[in-house]
């Protein structure tokens, strides 16, 4: 049963929708930009191609750890998707502490490119890795303030079987002044989960060349943009289970599901195709400062039962 | 490889008019990614390596080790006048062999300047070539 589920749901439906998420991604910013964009399946050719490459290990890496680091990260997002469509799915198979667990699991992708990074032995991959700590750091706070408004809304419970019933029967938290100051917060730090525009410096394109991806090539180069990709779809889903009302398929609510998510979806694209990128101090202060305020001011909102 | 191939731009000391008419490629009049092309940041990551400027005797190492570094299969495509055939520099000292003495080179795009149009149809012309079309 959970086999099924890690495999069906969690690897390729997730696979199948974060490829199409990220066409949509760049189609949106090619038109944007008054391009035309790539084709369809531009994303699977991508990985496709990458997959059969020459794999190359730089000389001064540290052999096992630079090759382990994708597939630590890209497990881990299979998991992070599993236990979400598990709860969304059947929901009398969540355990007590299950947001806590998807926290931690959603923070490994992170971690895993900052090893790879340390790994490759590249100076420009450690500094993009340093980085990518310093980001990490700055949206972890803001990122647990928020989710606490959930968890508070429905009666302190830490399971998300709870928040998801809650909300079926008394409306989405996103109807409340908390819970919109929340879900505000929490795509600032899906934004720099993600590595996409403000707060892309750990990969600074155009200063520290591609940071912890320089060195990476053929299959662990595949790895790790099939899990962003799979973030891309999974980050939005935990967003819409704490604070949409999760994603519904049966009849006419599989188009409100495909809604909710393609519109945070292009909040995502507009943001990122909309803003400099930020230094990584001018990142840490803004998270440290405005978007912590804004999250305590929600949590206390949502104490008060606004 | 043939549906999204990503270019690395390696300019061995051109004029620079080469390397604006390869960036102009990826502006919304010409957009190269309808083909899949994005230029690759890193050498690790490209499948084509677009090489601009007459090789002199200090780029031609670099040149050929960014050839080496590359992971195969890798392409070479030649761009402009000066890396085809040294062009005005052919009785340089600096400039002692031609690009393809150096790295084999999979496809030659004259001009100098060669216009975008020149650029996006050798791009479609290599992977004509490597189906086996052509």
């Amino acid at each position: 049963m959970y086999v099924i589920y890690l495999i069906v749901y969690g690897f390729i439906l997730t696979a199948i929708i974060g490829l199409i998420a990220s066409w949509i991604d760049r189609k949106v910013t090619a038109r944007i930009q008054y391009r035309k964009g790539p084709p369809f399946f531009q994303p699977v050719f991508d990985i496709l191609k990458l997959m059969g490459k020459e794999t190359l290990i730089p000389k001064g890496a540290s052999k096992t750890v630079f090759l382990v680091a994708p597939l630590i990260g890209f497990s881990s997002v299979v998991v992070v998707s599993t236990l979400l469509w598990v709860n969304n799915n059947n929901m009398s198979n969540s355990f007590l502490g299950d947001i806590i667990v998807i926290f931690y699991l959603l923070a490994i992708p992170s971690i895993s490119i900052m090893i790879g990074g340390f790994a490759s032995g590249n100076p420009l991959s450690r500094v993009g890795a340093s980085r990518e700590i310093k980001l990490l750091l700055g949206y972890e706070l803001p990122f647990i303030l928020a989710i606490l408004v959930p968890i508070i809304k429905s009666g302190f419970s830490l399971r998300l079987e709870d928040i998801i019933s809650y909300q079926a029967q008394n409306g989405a938290f996103a109807t409340y002044a908390s819970g919109i100051l929340a879900l505000f917060v929490c795509i600032a730090v899906i934004q720099a989960k993600l590595g996409l525009v403000p707060f892309d410096s750990p990969e600074a394109e155009t200063e520290i060349i591609a940071g912890p991806m320089v060195e990476y090539s053929g299959t662990g180069l595949a790895i790790f943009r099939l899990m962003k990709n799979m973030l891309l779809f999974t980050l939005p889903f935990f967003l819409i289970i704490l604070f949409l009302g999760g994603l519904n398929f049966d009849g006419i609510h599989i188009l409100y599901s495909a809604i909710k998510y393609i519109i945070l979806l292009l909040v995502i694209t507009l943001i990122r195709n909309t803003n400099p990128r930020l230094r990584i101090d001018q990142a840490m202060r803004f998270f440290w400062g405005p978007v912590t305020g804004v999250a305590v001011i929600a949590v206390i909102l949502a104490v008060l039962g606004k | 490889m043939l549906k999204s191939p990503w270019v690395f731009h390696f300019s061995t000391g051109s004029c620079n008019n080469c390397d604006i008419e390869v960036l102009d490629c990826l502006t919304p009049r010409f957009d190269i990614e309808r083909f899949g092309m994005l230029l690759a940041p890193s050498i690790k990551h490209a499948d084509v390596i677009l090489v601009t400027g007459s090789c002199n005797r200090k780029s031609a190492v670099r040149l050929k080790r960014l050839y080496e570094q590359a992971p195969k299969p890798c392409l070479v495509v030649a761009i402009g006048e000066c890396s085809l055939s040294r062009g005005m520099f052919i009785y340089s000292y600096n400039c002692p062999v031609p690009l393809d003495k150096i790295v084999p080179v999979d496809a030659y795009i004259p001009g100098c300047p060669p216009k975008p149009e020149a650029i996006i149809s050798g791009a479609v012309k290599l992977i004509e070539k490597i189906k086996g079309n052509l």
